[in-house]
């Protein structure tokens, strides 16, 4: 399986590695030459050695999608620090390069909400942040005495 | 806040509070439409609402209870007139497709993401009164040329050149123009004004000129009008 991973920050970069040590192809694309540097972490080798393809670009170019494999991908995982780019890339290799499956990174609940419902398959962290923090603070306000809702 | 169905005036969303949009509400506002203007920036805002008032909103537009507060549910336009040409194209993407919204202009800044508009199916919807509208911008373009208006349907385009000091076309008049065919000047920006160029009138290096234009005849036409050589031209490869 080959992974397009556009963005690599934290996320894209653990993802990448992740997915490079299970056997799979994995190709990033970034604008920053330096996140390049992020891919390597805790590696023995680098990126390259290790099996990995990096390219230099964003994911609004198509020649750099084109280099780095899109039309070959068979997933594609929008991941910048970018809501917009990620919406827009992830269209681009939805509908111009019908990749088979594509997962977009978006920040906004709503937008992921919305977006998720035109087809578009999402991940909001904030989403699962309001949910993770919901459902700690419910657990520790049930094991409290009531002391606050006396005489309600 | 709901006003019900029927409008007399059509009411228009602008995003984006550089010059252009600026310069596009106080023009719709003078023609009597009601108008509001988004700016995401929080100093630009502030210049802004001194002349605008209550019609500009400060906010994020591709946030969607920006677009909601600005009252989008009852726009018969947006027009997406930002330096950014992702914000232009999911705005237009989500008045279109989430709220119904029946016109939508998008300012593309880079002709290369003129694909990406098409591709989305964000159209620029264009008019007489955007033509002349756009005169008023008066962005002088760090690049020769610039893409105003790309009417890939119509095969047609609009660009906005900058005469080079030793442009072939200096110190001739008009009529003695050979323009390329399919290519048609429709206007002259010279010390801050635009008019309508005449026979008579003599190009001058400087003036920046709006053409009108088949895309296949873009080359000719600006080796033609002669940018200088070195000015870095952005266009979409063919």
């Amino acid at each position: 399986m080959l992974i397009l991973i556009v963005g690599c920050g934290r996320v894209g970069s653990s993802l990448a590695r992740t997915m490079l040590a299970d056997g799979h192809q994995v190709s990033c694309l970034d604008e920053d030459p330096d996140s390049h540097a992020r891919l390597e972490l805790g590696l023995d080798s680098s990126w390259e050695d290790a099996g990995g393809q990096f390219t230099v670009g964003t994911g609004l170019e198509l020649d750099a999608l084109l280099t780095a494999g899109i039309e070959d991908a068979d997933v594609f995982v929008a991941s910048t620090n970018g809501d917009n780019t990620n919406i827009v890339i992830a269209q681009i290799a939805q509908l111009r390069f019908r990749v088979e499956t594509v997962i977009t990174r978006i920040l906004d609940p709503y937008r992921a909400e919305w977006y998720e419902k035109q087809g578009l398959r999402t991940i909001c962290p904030t989403r699962t942040a309001i949910e993770m923090l919901e459902h700690d603070l419910k657990e520790i306000a049930a094991a409290r005495p009531q002391e606050a809702y006396d005489g309600g | 806040m709901d006003n019900g169905g029927s409008r007399e005036r059509d009411y228009m969303l602008i995003v984006g509070a550089g010059k252009v949009g600026w310069n596009l509400t106080r023009e719709l506002i003078d023609k009597g439409n009601e108008v509001t203007l988004i700016e995401a920036d929080r100093e630009r805002y502030l210049t802004v609402e001194q002349e605008l008032e209550h019609r500009v909103l400060y906010g994020d537009a591709s946030e969607l209870w920006v677009l909601e507060r600005a009252g989008i549910g009852r726009a018969s336009m947006v027009i997406a007139v930002t330096g950014d040409d992702e914000d232009n194209l999911l705005i237009c993407q989500v008045a279109k497709d989430k709220y119904g919204v029946d016109r939508v202009i998008a300012r593309v800044n880079n002709p290369r993401n003129r694909q990406h508009f098409e591709l989305l199916g964000v159209k620029p919807y264009v008019s007489a009164t955007d033509l002349i509208l756009r005169l008023i911008e008066r962005e002088v373009p760090r690049y020769g040329l610039v893409h105003l208006l790309d009417l890939a349907d119509a095969k047609i385009e609009i660009i906005d050149l900058l005469i080079g000091e030793h442009a072939p076309v200096v110190g001739k008049r008009v009529d003695e123009l050979e323009m390329p065919k399919g290519s048609l000047l429709i206007s002259v920006l010279r010390d801050g004004t635009g008019f309508v160029p005449t026979a008579d009138t003599t190009l001058t290096a400087g003036d920046e000129v709006l053409a009108v234009l088949d895309p296949r005849v873009e080359d000719e036409l600006t080796q033609y009008l002669g940018v200088d050589e070195g000015t870095a031209i952005d266009r979409t490869p063919s």
